[in-house]
């Protein structure tokens, strides 16, 4: 009996094989934030249906995914590291930047609100003021673009956070927030993975809606000089997707099901100053 | 506790209602860790065979290189699969990154050191005394290796439900050379870190019950077949 499952499960994995070895294949290098909120699940078949395309997605940190782009590894990008994303088509790894869409980064805090932080206009006038108070803060600690964006508005105020009051999850959002909470800490988060988490959260909004709070994501592609194999006609193929009219209006609509607001606003064909 | 309760109570209504999605994952999870175990035997066993009774110089170095392989953390293995595999490395030409074949070769590298280790102790322990028997009475060396092989069974069959135990519940290496897509390469473990990381303790529960269950399900028949030839 054991022999003839193992035998169907061989049959199995041959059936299987042709698809991984057909050459129309897309690797997509993306963030986590993009994955967990369902988006890429609603875009990417879209994408398959329309092109024929099959798309690997590698949903990681932003600073690794721009970083397997920038080697060659995937054919295109999808990130929010606006600073580093530059860096990259500086230095000719990766080409043609164009804005996707955009949600914004809220600044946590337990209700109680040990710093006095509540009031504050900008992140980085709350930050001082957590930094003077020594009150904890958890920090992601994992080179997302959220974390770059942290230790940005950290620099911005002068202060070099430092342990026992600063802590680093080396986690994704959502297991960073849980950890904020149970230490009763301020964080930095994405407002689509707190919208996600809320019910579970004793945190509340200490600032918002503050101009580097802006979360600006961008597609971009990757420059075949970087390595062999790479898919240069695939990624442009999907970049031209996401900024595409319809696809824009499909990325407006998400979310208002589940959270009764978008969690993104679509940003294509715009610059980086044309928001609000 | 009510979150636990739940998960046992959601995990039999996502299988029952016929969940795709779900089915999609156990499917890929039994078929990935399934031929990983089956290649891990077709290397492990003629391997441990032959470093059980074989006599060569530097065999100590091999047996501790194969014992100490046993332990591998699977996301070591993840690092220098996907660092092979990668389209820049050495293998990049297969271009099988991202796929279930590129987690099929990680718990091969994971499991076959277990099911190796595991028959060469197990067929070690067939008295030496025995084998020169066998000889004498005028088998052929395959012959022997058989008797010998058959005699060690028990063991070997645990050496299965090991290696098998191994890459099912393995997660470091099948992120890292599987990507953990979406109805590609999401395995119950990857799909389980998804889940908790968005909020869904329930699905993930559900999904851990469903891991447990498989286990169970698989080392059970493994078990069947163990004491059944044990008599």
């Amino acid at each position: 009996m054991l022999v003839r499952l193992l035998a169907a499960a061989l049959v199995l994995l041959a059936s299987g094989a042709p698809a991984a070895a057909q050459p129309r294949v897309v690797i997509l290098s993306t963030t986590t934030s993009t994955q967990d909120s369902g988006l890429l699940d609603v875009l990417v078949p879209i994408f398959e249906q329309r092109t024929g395309y099959t798309v690997r997605t590698i949903a990681v940190g932003t600073g690794q995914a721009l970083a397997l782009a920038a080697r060659g590894e995937a054919d295109v990008t999808l990130a929010h590291a606006p600073a580093l994303e530059k860096k990259y088509v500086a230095e000719g790894k990766l080409r043609n930047r164009r804005l996707v869409m955009y949600n914004d980064f809220v600044v946590l805090g337990p209700e109680a609100d040990p710093a006095r932080v509540r009031g504050e206009r900008t992140a980085v006038a709350a930050f001082r003021r957590v930094a003077a108070a020594g009150a904890p803060f958890v920090s992601r600690g994992d080179g997302s673009g959220t974390n770059i964006l942290e230790l940005a508005l950290w620099k911005e105020a002068g202060v070099t956070p430092a342990a026992p009051w600063y802590i680093e999850s080396g986690q994704g959002m959502g297991a960073t927030l849980g950890i904020a909470d149970d230490r009763r800490a301020y964080t930095l988060t994405d407002r689509a993975t707190f919208l996600a988490f809320r019910k579970r959260l004793a945190l509340a909004i200490m600032v918002e809606g503050d101009r580097p709070l802006l979360n600006l994501y961008s597609v971009l592609e990757v420059d075949p000089a970087n390595g062999p194999r790479v898919n240069a006609a695939g990624g442009r193929a999907f970049a031209e997707f996401i900024v595409s009219p319809g696809v824009q209006r499909v990325i407006e609509a998400f979310g208002v099901d589940t959270y009764g607001r978008p969690l993104f606003v679509p940003l294509a064909g715009r610059g980086d100053d044309d928001v609000k | 506790m009510d979150l636990l309760l739940d998960g046992v109570g959601q995990a039999a209504a996502l299988l029952l209602a016929g969940d795709g999605e779900v089915w999609g994952i156990l499917r890929l999870s039994l078929l990935v860790s399934g031929s990983a175990t089956l290649v891990s035997l077709a290397l492990g066993i003629p391997a441990g065979t032959a470093l059980a009774l074989a006599r060569f110089p530097g065999r100590g170095l091999v047996v501790a290189a194969v014992n100490a392989g046993m332990g591998l953390p699977p996301v070591v293995v993840g690092l220098f699969v996907t660092l092979l595999l990668w389209r820049s490395g050495p293998l990049g030409g297969l271009e099988i990154l991202y796929t279930p074949a590129a987690i099929i070769v990680a718990q091969v590298v994971i499991a076959a050191p277990i099911v190796a280790g595991m028959t060469l102790a197990a067929v070690q322990q067939v008295p030496r005394a025995f084998r020169l028997q066998l000889l004498a009475l005028g088998a052929s060396r395959v012959q022997m290796v058989w008797v010998v092989l058959r005699e060690a069974r028990l063991p070997v069959l645990a050496a299965v439900m090991a290696g098998f135990g191994g890459v099912i519940s393995e997660i470091g290496a099948s992120m890292m050379v599987g990507g953990n897509i979406k109805g590609q390469t999401r395995t119950l473990t990857t799909a389980m870190v998804l889940e908790t990381g968005k909020g869904n303790f329930d699905v993930a529960l559900a999904l851990s019950v469903l891991l447990l269950v498989v286990v169970f399900l698989v080392n059970w028949a493994l078990t069947v077949i163990q004491q059944r030839s044990a008599q």
